[in-house]
């Protein structure tokens, strides 16, 4: 094993296309160069995100309120998916640095099923994500509310079961005394949002008049996001709040709740934060995806055996600096997003 | 088309079992050490919010823990602490500059701002 590192050099050799200053290959240099430009952009991202929080006049979203639910199990586990999400990212990084070590013993079926496992970190995470954008476009079952003093607020607690809607006044699809026992949750949310429930009355799409047979809500607490002229921001509104969010949906006045994200309104907070979040958190999953490509790739040509034949790996520890980049960078997203 | 007279700098990275075993207990012992912290973190932000009185302290927490979390991933995963000082300094020196920078103008002009957009009212 020679040392090329304690290579006599002078500017003649350093220069003259044979030796690199920084005793280090081309590829893997110009992939550092990329990823200190790379991390730049992401720096600048969160430098932007930073000031609108600051430069800001309402309250910015809290992460264990806004993301506390898990796939199949519902609310009340503030952080815990995104927990999951990082520690596969993690993981996944993990499994690079191994592919990287094995490829440097010349260990082939090492490389191979370290990059592999990498590739199916990557998957999950990206999968997680989708997860992530759905819940977060969709929102949550109570939605943000305007109240009555103009004042808005979140809420939290027990929502109340649907059961389902029975029509009292027929339109072009229900006949009278039809049930309606399908995609519920999804009409109720709609008919609020355009001022279309009262006194638990639905007007559906159809024109026709349905009865909601709704579980009442239980542990309601309606947490002040917005000054009003009653309640200030931070205030948690717990006596009474049902009835208050009973009167708000059933109010018929539309866009006095908001449910979920999108680049216009969400139900979080301030209309920037869905912004960032979708182009911050979307950036880097688009990174994580084109690096599941990479990797993908540069897995082929392990599997082929280019890199045996060539006598180093050095292509799996360049995209192997990539993507624990990608890691690195949502470490930070991490912090900016869901902790701070 | 092959190059003879490069210097093949990747093969200086080449190295036996014996040295593989120890890099590898490195890396697990990393792994372990950023598992806890992200655990620690989780722990400390779904139980201490953001009207808790140490709120302050710990947000700071959580930012000195991602720059050492940043710091693990970049010179253990990354190798960047085997690699040349030199080639360290052109890749960190720009964050110490202007990332500081940045963050400082952050924090001077999106407080002005906020304090300018509530003084009329906005």
């Amino acid at each position: 094993m020679s040392n090329h590192n304690e290579t006599q050099t002078d500017s003649a050799t350093a220069w003259g296309g044979k030796v690199s200053p920084f005793s280090t290959s081309y590829g893997k240099l110009m992939m550092w160069f990329f990823l200190v430009s790379d991390a730049l952009t992401f720096g600048g991202l969160l430098i932007a995100y930073g000031f609108t929080r600051h430069a800001c006049q309402v309250a910015w979203p809290i992460g264990e309120e806004t993301f506390n639910s898990l796939p199949f199990l519902g609310h009340g586990y503030p952080l815990l998916y995104v927990a999951l999400m990082t520690f596969i990212l993690i993981v996944s990084s993990v499994t690079m640095v191994l592919a990287v070590e094995a490829g440097h013993r010349m260990d082939k079926k090492g490389v191979q099923k370290w990059m592999l496992a990498t590739i199916v970190g990557g998957l999950f995470f990206v999968g997680s994500q989708a997860w992530e954008w759905y819940h977060f476009i969709h929102g949550s079952e109570f939605g943000k509310i305007e109240l009555a003093d103009g004042s808005k607020a979140i809420v939290k607690g027990h929502f109340g079961e649907i059961k389902d809607f029975t029509v009292v006044e027929a339109g072009k699809h229900h006949h009278k005394g039809a049930v309606i026992k399908e995609d519920l949750l999804h009409q109720f949310h709609h008919a609020i949002e355009h001022g279309k429930l009262k006194n638990d009355t639905i007007t559906l799409h159809d024109g026709s008049k349905a009865l909601v047979h709704r579980a009442k809500d239980e542990h309601v607490v309606l947490v002040i996001k917005e000054d009003g002229l009653k309640y200030k921001t931070g205030q948690h509104v717990e006596k009474g709040a049902d009835k208050i969010y009973h009167e708000v949906i059933n109010s018929g006045t539309p866009h006095r709740v908001i449910y979920g994200a999108n680049l216009k309104a969400n139900e979080y907070g301030p209309t920037q934060y869905a912004q960032f979040f979708f182009f911050i958190t979307g950036f880097h999953g688009f990174h994580v995806f084109s690096g599941v490509v990479f990797n993908f790739l540069i897995f082929l040509k392990v599997v082929e055996g280019r890199y045996h034949r060539r006598g180093h790996y050095e292509m799996v520890e360049k995209t192997g600096l990539y993507w624990h980049f990608v890691d690195l960078v949502w470490v930070f997203v991490f912090t900016f997003f869901y902790l701070v | 088309m092959e190059r003879d007279d490069i210097i093949e700098y990747s093969l200086d990275t080449h190295h036996d079992e014996a040295t593989g075993v120890q890099l590898r207990k490195k890396i697990w012992k990393v792994t372990g050490l950023l598992t806890l912290i992200t655990a620690i973190e989780v722990v400390i932000g779904a139980t201490i919010h953001q009207d808790h009185n140490l709120w302050q302290m710990v947000k700071w927490g959580f930012i000195i823990l991602t720059v050492v979390k940043a710091f693990f991933i970049v010179m253990s995963f990354m190798h960047l602490g085997d690699e040349k000082k030199t080639l360290r300094y052109v890749i960190l020196l720009p964050y110490f500059i202007f990332i500081i920078y940045l963050i400082f103008i952050l924090l001077t002009e999106g407080n002005a701002v906020h304090a300018a957009l509530k003084a009329i009212g906005f």
